[in-house]
């Protein structure tokens, strides 16, 4: 299986955020809980859903990244959109990435 | 389910009839449109109230010269976003002038509520989770409109 | 400008109280995300790429100077100090927090604004001619009809679930530059034989995965009868629109399956039944709304101030500007002045909240307080004196918000693309950037004359690729960016889908080849040939081959 991470939009303010492995959600991919097995994966998923059920987040889905040296990025360039912010305003950069 | 009538949740007198089970000689029920249109003679000597449903695809002309036969009329909301049936009640008030019970039934939620009623639904078949009581605080959330519509004779 | 009325008014603060409380039940956990997603759309609210996006209302795209001061707080109070100008003349918020919104729509109710119908499957913020009633061709003022419209289609009990969105368009003026032909339904305002005020009606245009022109169902309809032929067809519209498959389901696919000539019997059968009821407003209303357009109280100034020309030949800047970016108004001695929102190497339509003071301010102090969206994403000051553009031109140059490049090559519409639009297949506003800074030098775009690139980040066309004189489409094609090139595009009187002239190609590439399509352009122009001309003339074969050539 490829490497992944959850990711969902925060309910009150829309905002980006990934699963950790203390089972909280946070704005930064680095903080995120990386998936290598299915079980590992269905089980965060579920518990994605019942935090959407508890209106924390909502439309929470698997997002594949890649290691690229001491970073992991998301394959899809969309998802790497999401992970810094728009590329037209680096003014707004959520994190700075390599 | 629990029915809405002016403004009350009210206990509902009538049957959907599905169309296998035999009419019984008793009762108030509501038939399809295919039901009424291979039985309509049967229907139309039984000595009881008779509704009708139609499919959100079914329009208003197509029983628009029975009026006459029904004391009320289910239009069908399959998903909340087909909506069709608030053509086919516009017509119904409208154009044909029927006055008698316009039930919606179907995915019938509370934030259609309004749009249903200024169509000119009397009654409603609430399918939404909350409690029904809660929902009819939706008939009043807005009283400033700009269109003339649903006017049918509602006082 | 239009101004509330007390029942105006309830019904957009009972709007509001009604999505607080939608919200309240959102963030309580009372309505879940699919139950919920319908209504904040029905509101403008969207969940994009990084946030929300709140789509604000500027009907038929006028804004008075409080209103847009209005959009300056809102922007730096609940959001990131600015907001995107619109292709239908709406503003976009790209940073609003859910819990926030209500408040968001409370202040905007204040001022006599609201997000209604900017989503959904409804009859959408209905757009007109950002130049009504001060052009000098103009025929009739569109914005009165535009209003009719709006307030019809407002919050329309039948009208709500439409199988697909819907959108109106109105010009009052031969030249379209509210592209009506490419909206469901667009409305040209006519005089007949007998002095009358009517419409022809053009039905089933549109972008999107099937570009189509409109075509005209009626060629005249009397004024008094609009609200009932809308009603009809959109009734007819609404009963038989499919509802099976979302790509088929805009009326423009009605209109392709039945025949234009059967869905104009149908219109007309359901109008007769319907056009003596109470459906059509009174003459009064209509009277009663165009007092609210009625003319300024402008001065009687003579046709040209000799102390204008003198600065405009003392200042070779300012006259470019003068040229580029004014035109006459219909009362003598005043100007319509373009605000380009396309600075080079900006990004287009975007506005800071100190641009849109700046805006509000010269609005306030030159031009009655009013300002006009065009749908090419740039702002208007519609009537302003002459003898004042010089100190509006200082103070717009202050604010970058002077470059003088109306109609040329950087006056770039682009849609959000994937830098927002949780849609996209590829990114739009870095592209526009791109094309603009190879462009920057004005001499050129001048010589190279009136030309629109559009740009949409995916099929959706927000950009209005299709009608682009050259368009450009974002694709996917294994996670790169590439993008379809159409050539001959045309949004006006003369409306046509461009063409597709190849394969898409890749992002790095897009630039120069634009770039080879220009000089195509440049070498074959007859004298004063304006690029769509041209094309129009040659065909698309000479683009095309210079198009594909590699160095
Ligand atoms: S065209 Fe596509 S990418 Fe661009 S704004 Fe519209 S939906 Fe988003």
């Amino acid at each position: 299986m490829e490497t992944k991470v959850i990711s969902a939009n925060r309910l009150e303010d829309g905002i980006v955020v990934y699963i950790t492995k203390d089972n909280n959600w946070s704005e930064c991919i680095s903080d995120a809980e990386v998936f290598n097995d299915e079980a590992a994966c269905d089980e965060a998923l579920s518990k994605a859903y019942t935090a959407e059920e508890a209106c924390i987040v909502v439309g929470s889905y698997l997002v594949e990244i890649e290691q690229k040296g001491v970073y992991y990025n998301p394959t899809k360039y969309r998802e790497f959109i999401r992970v810094i912010g728009p590329t037209v305003r680096p003014d707004l950069a959520r994190q700075a990435r390599s | 389910m629990s029915l809405i009538k002016n403004n009350i949740i009210i206990r509902d007198s009538w049957n959907h009839l599905d169309d296998d089970t035999p009419l019984s000689a008793e009762g108030k029920v509501i038939v399809s449109l295919k039901r009424w249109q291979s039985e309509r003679k049967l229907l139309m000597e039984r000595q009881e109230p008779l509704g009708i449903r139609l499919k959100s695809a079914e329009g208003a002309e197509m029983i628009s010269d029975d009026l006459a036969h029904f004391d009320l009329i289910a239009l069908e909301f399959p998903i909340f976003k087909d909506g069709r049936s608030y053509s086919t009640a516009r017509m119904l008030r409208e154009r044909y002038h029927y006055k008698g019970e316009l039930r919606a039934v179907g995915e019938v939620l509370r934030d259609q509520l309004q749009f249903m009623l200024r169509c000119g639904f009397d009654a409603f078949e609430y399918a939404g989770k909350t409690i029904p009581e809660e929902a009819i605080s939706a008939f009043v959330e807005m009283d400033k409109f700009y269109q003339t519509v649903g006017d049918w004779g509602r006082t | 400008m239009y101004v509330y009325n007390l029942v105006d008014q309830s019904l957009v603060n009972q709007r509001v109280q009604q999505f607080r409380d939608q919200v309240r039940r959102r963030l309580s956990g009372e309505l879940n995300e699919e139950e919920f997603k319908p209504l904040r759309l029905m509101n403008g609210l969207y969940l994009q790429l990084h946030a929300y996006m709140l789509r604000v209302a500027i009907p038929y795209g006028t804004l008075s100077s409080k209103q847009m001061r209005a959009l300056a707080h809102i922007a730096v109070r609940y959001d990131k100090g600015y907001g995107h100008f619109t292709t239908r003349q709406n503003l976009q918020f790209n940073w609003p927090k859910l819990k926030e919104t209500p408040d968001i729509l409370a202040d905007l109710a204040d001022v006599q604004m609201h997000a209604f119908q900017t989503s959904g499957n409804c009859i959408r913020n209905v757009t007109a001619d950002q130049y009504a009633g001060v052009a000098v061709e103009e025929i009739a003022d569109p914005r009165i009809t535009a209003e009719v419209v709006r307030q019809w289609s407002t919050l329309h009990p039948e009208f709500s679930f439409l199988p697909r969105k819907f959108k109106i368009a109105v010009t009052g003026s031969k030249r379209d530059r509210a592209a009506v032909r490419v909206h469901d339904i667009g409305l040209i305002i006519k005089i007949n034989e007998a002095g009358e005020m009517g419409y022809e009606v053009i039905v089933g245009g549109g972008l999107g995965r099937t570009p189509i022109v409109g075509v005209t169902i009626r060629e005249f309809l009397p004024q008094q009868c609009l609200l009932s032929y809308l009603e009809s067809i959109l009734r007819i519209y609404n009963q038989i629109g499919r509802r099976d498959n979302i790509y088929k389901a805009r009326i423009k696919i009605v209109i392709h399956e039945l025949g234009a000539k059967e869905f104009t019997r149908r219109v007309e059968k359901e109008w007769k039944t319907i056009r003596d009821t109470a459906i059509d407003l009174p003459v009064g209303e209509y009277e009663r709304i165009r007092a609210f357009f009625a003319p300024l109280p402008y001065q009687s100034l003579p046709k040209n101030d000799a102390g204008f020309s003198h600065l405009k030949f003392e200042n070779q800047d300012f006259s470019h500007w003068v040229r580029g970016n004014t035109l006459p108004h219909r009362q003598s001695g005043y100007s319509i002045a373009n605000i380009s929102l396309k600075p080079i190497g900006g990004i287009p339509g975007d506005a800071s909240a100190k641009q849109m003071e700046v805006v509000a301010d010269l609005a306030e102090k030159f031009s009655f307080g009013e300002i006009r969206v065009a749908h090419e994403q740039n702002l208007v000051l519609p009537h302003v004196k002459q003898t004042d553009l010089y100190s509006i031109w200082n103070t717009l140059k202050e604010h970058n918000l002077a470059t003088p490049n109306l109609g040329l090559i950087s006056d770039i519409i682009a849609c959000p693309g994937m830098d927002y639009c949780s849609l996209a297949t590829a990114r739009s506003i870095p592209l526009a950037q791109d094309i603009s800074n190879r462009f920057s030098n004005l001499r050129r775009q001048n010589d190279i004359g009136e030309l629109s690139v559009n740009i949409s980040g995916c099929i959706n066309a927000c950009g209005h690729h299709h009608v682009g004189h050259i368009g450009l489409l974002g694709v996917d094609r294994k996670g790169e960016e590439y993008y379809q090139v159409t050539i001959g595009g045309s949004a006006d009187e003369n409306a046509s889908i461009g063409e597709i002239i190849g394969p898409a190609i890749p992002y790095d590439e897009v630039v120069d080849a634009i770039e080879r399509v220009v000089e195509t352009y440049v070498d074959l122009r007859a004298k004063n040939e304006s690029f769509i001309d041209a094309y129009r003339r040659v065909g698309k074969q000479p683009f095309k081959e210079n198009l594909y050539v590699t160095n």
